[in-house]
């Protein structure tokens, strides 16, 4: 287990120095420089203009500011966004609880529809059923998830009335920020109502941003499952006179599980793709809407800092899935360290 | 040498029987190809089939609904948008942009990555380790993102779109091949053609390409309507092709602001992205069943 750990963070390594190389020559290589940001429309003299570049670095060789970027790095500084003022360390890890609730959730979703819908399909192979599940899950695979969210709303929010448009909570409500997580901070404040409104502010963008990989997990987990059914040892346990429940869920379940975690692994890369256009279209306040913003503003260093973060978290995630993946299936582990 | 041709034509001809026999086995990947052959047709014959021009403003008739609804006038069949264009003439030119996206895109990417894919496999040292630590790089980054900020450093616009898409999906392809290259290398019949004296670029081009591409052609159909999805988005954020361009996620943005008074001209663009996209994913489940030599047999 320790030396598949090791194995793999040592794998980490040259991609965590390669998204560096990216963040860092993505300032370099863009047209235009932070001072011009900085400077907007006023404009500032060539004086001032040296003198404020000198301050930011700028005027170093390339290899020694890439050298102190690192080093910064390793000290935790990530930079000050141009816009705000502000450590881009800090509004990232102030706007990341909401990014992960609406992950989240909508893999919570993606997973509760996703896995019996696959399961279903595989009992009942070249049915009806199997053919309606498969064609809907394609469906939603094939779905652009910028329009399928505004059809929502105009379907919810517009004409039912049913769901707010954007945002995470009611303006009416007060709720102290204790987690970030909005579902566990409207709990314990003492704001009645608030925990359900904050539930409704979820639903739609969860949906949306959960259909994609709702998709993938219901065709995955339908292969899987006719994979291992056609197995050996189901077919034992059936003869055995184990009830088609038990083969079904006890048996089959969770080997066809292994598949399924490594597909929700991969998910995690596009949840946060799918969670730039879900945050832009429900106004959600997470790390999707606030690089898409710090992009269009030219915020250099929320988007340098925010690019590392970014795939920085995604490498932990998969980490931990990997991790997730042994404990599942041990025959991995003890392939890894025999070799 | 004409018995020799002669005999390889009817082989092929051989194997795309064979293929067209495993593939017109599912009535749904045939249903998904002519469909994608309608919306090509569509697309090369936008300028004879639409009935407006997809620029032509009839202010007059702004925001008209489709014909069905009441006040819907049959010249506008799908109605107008806020300024009196016919919105089935941009869909039917729209077609256009985002088939050109898909092509484009998967060429760029399919062509570099199978590349660097069998340079990787077939050179293996620290190439290989170079190759597949920027391909984990890339990988790294979600696509959309990167593409978003591939884009910002190249400018807004449909064609930097397409190079930033195609970079973000070069890495899957290299994976690919890589894997099968390294399969195919220790084959008996590489080796026989090594031994007869067979240069690199012959063995890689000649011997093992041909034997990767089920796999190959499977993933770029698969990134054809990913690539078509991601032309959207970016479309959609305004970073991909701008404003009056008629592509089919920039026609979502522009009318974004009037889902409330005229919810038409946000639906139907999005009805065409689904439904081009539904298709080609329909004849890539297809394909990769009819070219899958371990699903053939069971």
């Amino acid at each position: 287990m320790f030396r598949f750990l090791i194995n793999r963070l040592m794998l980490m390594v040259p991609v965590f120095f390669g998204v560096t190389l990216v963040a860092f020559g993505f300032i370099r290589v863009l047209p235009g420089d932070p001072v011009e940001v900085l400077a907007g429309e006023r404009g500032v003299s060539p004086e001032r203009h040296a003198e404020l570049l000198a301050q930011l670095g700028f005027d170093k060789p390339l290899w020694q500011q890439y050298f102190n970027y690192i080093g910064d790095i390793f000290q935790g500084d990530l930079g000050t966004s141009l816009i705000t003022n502000r450590p881009v360390v800090e509004e990232f890890f102030e706007l990341f609880p909401a990014t992960a609730e609406l992950g989240l959730c909508a893999i919570l979703f993606a997973l509760i529809i996703g896995i019996p819908a696959g399961i279903i399909a595989a009992i009942k192979r070249g049915t009806w059923v199997d053919q309606g599940i498969m064609s809907i899950s394609l469906t939603g695979y094939s779905m652009p998830i910028f329009w399928w969210g505004l059809l929502l709303i105009i379907l919810f929010s517009n004409t039912l009335n049913l769901t707010p448009v954007s945002g995470r909570l009611s303006f009416l409500f007060d709720v102290p920020p204790v987690t970030g997580f909005m579902l566990i901070d409207t709990l314990l404040s003492d704001e009645k109502g608030s925990f359900l409104n904050a539930l409704h502010h979820l639903i739609l963008p969860s949906i949306v941003l959960g259909t994609i990989p709702l998709a993938v997990i219901a065709r995955q987990t339908r292969s899987a499952m006719l994979e291992v059914l056609s197995e050996d040892y189901v077919r034992t346990a059936r003869a055995k006179g184990l009830s088609t429940f038990r083969v079904v869920a006890i048996h089959a379940l969770r080997n066809a599980m292994i598949t399924v975690v490594t597909v929700i692994g991969l998910q995690i890369s596009l949840l946060l793709a799918g969670a730039i256009l879900t945050e832009t279209i429900f106004g959600w306040p997470g790390i999707g809407k606030w690089i898409i913003f710090s992009v269009f503003s030219r915020d250099y260093f929320a988007v340098q800092g925010g690019l590392l973060l970014i795939a920085t978290s995604i490498m932990i995630v998969n980490l931990i899935v990997d991790l997730l993946y042994g404990f599942i299936n041990p025959r991995i582990l003890h392939q890894k360290s025999k070799s | 040498m004409s018995a020799t041709s002669s005999v390889s034509t009817s082989i092929r001809a051989q194997q795309w029987k064979e293929f067209w026999f495993y593939f017109s086995v599912s009535k749904t990947a045939v249903a998904g190809l002519v469909f994608l052959i309608l919306v090509v047709l569509m697309a090369l014959f936008a300028d004879v089939i639409s009935p407006h021009g997809p620029a032509e403003q009839y202010r007059e008739f702004a925001k008209l609904p489709p014909a069905w609804i009441e006040g819907g006038q049959l010249q506008f069949f799908l109605g107008t948008d806020y300024a009196g264009r016919d919105m089935l003439s941009r869909i039917i030119h729209g077609s256009r942009l985002s088939l050109l996206a898909g092509c484009v895109v998967v060429v760029l990417s399919m062509s570099i990555g199978v590349l660097l894919g069998l340079i990787a496999g077939y050179r293996g040292g620290w190439v290989e380790t170079l190759i597949m630590r920027v391909m984990d790089t890339i990988m790294a980054v979600p696509g959309l993102l990167l593409a978003l900020v591939l884009v910002a450093i190249l400018g807004p616009g449909l064609l930097n779109a397409m190079v930033a898409i195609a970079i973000t999906y070069t890495p899957s392809f290299v994976r690919l091949t890589r894997a099968s290259t390294l399969t195919e290398l220790n084959r008996d019949y590489v080796t026989a053609s090594k031994v007869a004296g067979a240069g690199p670029a012959r063995l890689m081009f000649i011997s093992i390409l041909p034997n990767c591409m089920a796999p190959i052609i499977v993933q770029g159909t698969l990134s054809f309507s990913t690539a078509i999805l991601d032309t959207a988005a970016l479309g959609f954020l305004g970073m991909g092709a701008q404003a009056p361009i008629p592509e089919w996620g920039t026609l979502i943005a522009e009318n974004r602001d009037l889902i409330m008074s005229a919810p038409w001209t946000v639906t139907f663009p999005g009805i065409a992205i689904l439904f081009a996209v539904l298709a080609i994913n329909l004849v890539g489940d297809g394909l990769r069943d009819a070219l899958d030599p371990k699903l053939k047999r069971s």
